[in-house]
């Protein structure tokens, strides 16, 4: 592994540095079809799951075939999609929002030929490599963050409770049968990296234990002050403590106010609270961002506990599951699932979809907590 | 040979979806063979060693990345994340496993030569591994060790032009709907703006100068495909003036039957005919339509531009010509006081280049929140704490009803002294002339 360098000089760093550039301009990575149509497409038909055609006003064509990626993938994986750009599509390949990957032809012969090929690939161990899906009235890919891939802060992993969900969700993602399209994330942490906050469905990792202190490290490790200033609920206060024969700054927890969010390490590295038993999961729903019809809404808490289960977490993808069957029974044509909810009232929902309702449940943080209480005689039994 | 065994990992190599573990032992594979002769600037088995360390955490229940890391690259104070695995001497190749962020190209469109060229400098000076994309927009390159950091840098600027992305507590990497270049819903240009401003603010980008993080998100209509409502501390949501155009002759199409309402998007389920009454007049959240006589007829003055009925006919309704964005500010997740989306402040703005008003509004925003703003204090709780009113007076916008869901029910309201007549300076003595102690 000898040392190759590329150019740059270490004894002089600031020589020949370059700055500022940004991003690559968009339009140079445009396909033909697209750069010559843009702002001026007239309207688009989706042919098939995962099949969209846009048309322009010269009469241009451009289908689009939508394929689920892992979001986490290795430059194997995309040189072969390359490959498949490069064959197909003139060389030209996009990535969406939610992290599928797109390829677009300027016609139908084309097109055709490209699913074919895309529907044969898969990896060693059987799983589709490009599955196509994920338009209109189904579920798509999930949005989704590092977990124990990659991060220091996580309750849960990421990409492997995504991998057994839409597993288990997967012929909703190559169908249109909801009533609206189901957004699904997750958040290995409730810094909720992404769209948690506000998804249909939404699957957040979440600690049940207050943090360990390492005195011994903390004050040396720590700006004491930003742990402090850390914490929504002021659990965290500054504190002498004696570690040996030594008397050493650090902080103390009243854990009767801690609620287990994690920002104190965050901040500080000396207070770890990861723990096997502890953490695990919750399940929001009800979120959107579209402004249709309603407006933007949050996710709510309605399963305050769910264990991790490496690998598949089965209990989470089973609970997602009988979430969905629900709501794709009872919800009206366009009704997202928060809509839908809010209708039939959060206590039908509960029944509906055979979920315990706990204490956990009821909001407690702050002023705001009265709002969601229930300030009338209207319910159903 | 796998260097360690992975037993749960296995597990998700079978099921339909793309399998993130199969994809990372190709890898692993395509390290131990290199058919291409790579001198690979990091530990040839780093994959297989990811792969040993996240098994270990799924047997644990815990995550094995130390806490933090602070690395980058001269000049800039962001954009790269360090990363320590808390087992090296078990998994030696990810002792050392950082993150670099490489700022992604609107609405994420790409040629295979450019994304050719990244992945044979990842595979040489780094783990191979990747997110396409992060949450943000930025293309990931997770895994490399510190002294990679600076010759990977320079090839990025010096061979294909290309910057890094943002991170720490400054202007966070903007991102896009596809928008203009492939939707015919799009009220403005996202890609032009967002590369403007990218480019405009390279500065607060690169070089952390903030109270914490602040991102710009834009989305070319109020089906936020980019989600900025809800991720941005600016979004910016394409909007309409003026008519929404109608083409009776498409209506009649869908009515009849030959178009699929809402572009086919419910095709898998038999939800009976299209019922124009049923599935767009009734469900407009403002009832400013009516079909009657086989004509549709939409009452703009009251229409909110929710853009249901456009979702429903987009062959037969479109939006309006005089086009522009809204303004929203203050989305953030939880930590600290709480969730928030973003708040409507400016109603409507024009989107043309230069964006000299647009670049006006974001400036003073700035200013006040780089003030005034705490420490690690996002500006959506900023706005909580000194109040709406004040970001409405440091931007110098007027106050409307459009500002608010809606007004206070409370009535402890504050009052400027000038905007009382006479002033607070009063005399007691005086009082007392007129009410006996
Ligand atoms: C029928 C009209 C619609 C059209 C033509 C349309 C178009 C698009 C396009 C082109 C994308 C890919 C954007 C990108 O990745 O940059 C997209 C993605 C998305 N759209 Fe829409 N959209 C429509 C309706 C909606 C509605 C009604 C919503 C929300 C209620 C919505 C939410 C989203 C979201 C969250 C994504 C990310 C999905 C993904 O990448 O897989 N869209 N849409
Ligand atoms: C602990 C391990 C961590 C890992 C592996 C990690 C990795 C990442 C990655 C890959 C992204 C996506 C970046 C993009 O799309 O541009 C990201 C985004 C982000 N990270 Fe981290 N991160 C970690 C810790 C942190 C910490 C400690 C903070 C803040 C205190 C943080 C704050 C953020 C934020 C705010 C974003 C979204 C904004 C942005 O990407 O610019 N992360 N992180
Ligand atoms: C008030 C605090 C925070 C807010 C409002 C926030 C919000 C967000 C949002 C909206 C995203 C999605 C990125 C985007 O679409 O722009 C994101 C990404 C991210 N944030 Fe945060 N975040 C916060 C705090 C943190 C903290 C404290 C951390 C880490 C300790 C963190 C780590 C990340 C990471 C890792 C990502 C990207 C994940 C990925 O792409 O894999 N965030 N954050
Ligand atoms: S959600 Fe939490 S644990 Fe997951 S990547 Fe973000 S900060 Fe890390
Ligand atoms: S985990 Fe959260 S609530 Fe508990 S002490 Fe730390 S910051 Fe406070
Ligand atoms: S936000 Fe609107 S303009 Fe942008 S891609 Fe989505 S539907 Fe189209
Ligand atoms: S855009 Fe929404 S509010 Fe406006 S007419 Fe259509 S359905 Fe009604």
């Amino acid at each position: 592994m000898a040392f190759i360098s590329s150019g740059y000089n270490p004894d002089k760093p600031m020589e020949n540095r370059i700055t500022d550039i940004g991003p690559q301009k968009y339009d140079k990575f445009y396909p033909p079809v697209i750069a010559k149509n843009k702002g001026k497409w007239l309207y688009h038909e989706i042919i098939k799951p995962g099949v969209l055609v846009h048309v322009a006003e010269s009469g241009d064509e451009v289908y689009t075939v939508r394929c689920g990626g892992a979001r986490l993938m290795t430059v194997t994986h995309i040189r072969e999609i390359c490959e498949i750009a490069d064959k197909y599509c003139g060389g030209y390949v996009r990535w969406t929002t939610r992290n599928n990957v797109e390829f677009m032809v300027d016609d139908k012969a084309k097109c055709d030929a490209l699913i074919k090929d895309l529907e044969g690939r898969k990896f060693d161990g059987g799983s589709f490599k490009l599955p196509i899906g994920g338009t209109g009235a189904g579920v798509t890919n999930i949005i989704h963050t590092q977990g124990w891939i990659h991060c220091h802060t996580p309750a849960t992993d990421a990409s492997g409770p995504v991998k057994a969900t839409l597993d288990e969700l997967f012929s909703d993602f190559q169908n249109h049968r909801l009533p609206a399209q189901l957004r699904v994330s997750l958040a290995c942490c409730l810094n909720m990296c992404g769209a948690v906050h506000c998804s249909d469905i939404a699957i957040l990792g979440y600690h049940r234990k207050p943090p360990l202190l390492d005195h011994e490290y903390l004050d040396k490790m720590c700006e004491i002050p930003l742990a402090i200033a850390a914490c929504p609920t002021a659990a965290v206060k500054p504190s002498k403590v004696t570690v040996g024969d030594k008397e050493v700054k650090s902080v103390a927890v009243n854990e009767d106010r801690c609620m287990f969010c994690g920002n104190c390490y965050t901040m500080c590295p000396s207070m770890p609270l990861a723990d096997q038993e502890g953490d695990g999961i919750v399940l929001m729903v009800g979120g959107k961002v579209s402004n249709r019809i309603s407006m933007p809404k949050f996710s709510k808490v309605v399963v305050a506990f769910i264990p991790n289960e490496p690998p598949r977490w089965g209990t989470t993808t089973a609970t997602i599951k009988r979430i969905v069957e629900a709501y794709a029974a009872g919800a009206n044509k366009y009704e997202r699932l928060g809509d839908w909810a809010e209708r039939i009232g959060w206590e039908r929902f509960f029944d509906k979809c055979e979920l315990e309702f706990t204490h956990h449940l009821i909001d407690d943080f702050r002023d705001p907590a009265y709002y969601t209480w229930r300030q009338s005689t209207q319910f159903k039994f | 040979m796998a260097k360690h065994a992975t037993p749960l990992l296995d597990q998700l190599e079978s099921g339909p979806w793309p399998s993130f573990v199969s994809d990372l032992k190709q890898e692993a594979a395509s390290r131990a063979k290199n058919a291409n002769n790579v001198e690979f600037q990091v530990p040839q088995d780093c994959v297989e060693d990811l792969l040993g360390v996240l098994e270990l955490s799924y047997k644990h229940g815990v995550t094995h990345w130390k806490h933090g890391g602070i690395v980058g690259v001269f000049g800039y104070g962001g954009g790269v994340i360090g990363r320590y695995c808390d087992q090296p001497q078990e998994f030696p190749g990810v002792a050392h496993f950082h993150t670099m962020r490489i700022n992604q190209p609107g609405g994420k469109f790409y040629t295979t030569e450019f994304l050719k060229n990244l992945c044979d400098l990842w595979e040489f000076r780094g783990s191979g591994v990747t997110n396409m994309h992060g949450s943000t927009g930025d293309i990931i390159f997770i895994g490399t060790s510190t002294p990679q950091l600076e010759e990977i840098f320079y090839e990025l600027t010096h061979k294909f032009d290309q910057d890094l992305g943002g991170s720490g507590s400054n202007l966070r990497t903007p991102s896009d709907c596809i928008g203009a270049a492939r939707c015919e819903y799009a009220c403005y240009d996202t890609q032009a703006i967002c590369y403007e401003l990218t480019q405009e603010y390279q500065d607060e980008l690169h070089r952390p100068a903030f109270p914490y993080k602040f991102k710009f998100k834009f989305d070319g209509c109020p089906n936020c495909c980019v989600a900025s409502i809800a991720r941005a501390d600016i979004s910016f949501v394409g909007t309409w003036r003026d008519d929404i155009k109608i083409d009776q002759e498409a209506v009649a199409g869908y009515v009849g039957g030959e178009f699929a309402p809402n572009a086919g998007a419910h095709s898998g389920r038999d939800w009976g005919a299209f019922d124009i009454q049923k599935e767009v007049i009734d469900l407009c959240p403002s009832q400013c339509m009516k079909y009657e006589g086989g004509k549709l007829a939409i009452n703009t003055k009251e229409c909110t531009r929710c853009m249901h009925c456009i979702n429903v006919m987009p062959r037969a309704l479109h939006i309006g010509d005089d086009r522009g964005c809204s303004m929203l500010v203050g989305a953030k997740a939880p930590i600290l006081d709480g969730a928030q989306m973003g708040s409507l402040l400016v109603p409507f703005i024009k989107v043309e280049e230069p964006y000299d008003e647009i670049k006006e509004v974001i400036e003073a925003i700035w200013d006040w929140w780089m003030e005034e703003g705490k420490n690690r204090e996002r500006l959506g709780e900023l706005i909580k704490r000194q109040g709406f009113q004040k970001l409405l007076e440091m931007t110098n916008i007027k106050p409307v009803p459009q500002h608010v869901q809606e007004p206070r029910h409370n009535p402890y309201i504050f009052w400027k002294e000038d905007e009382v007549p006479g002033g607070w300076t009063r005399d007691i003595n005086k009082f007392r002339e007129r009410h006996q102690r």
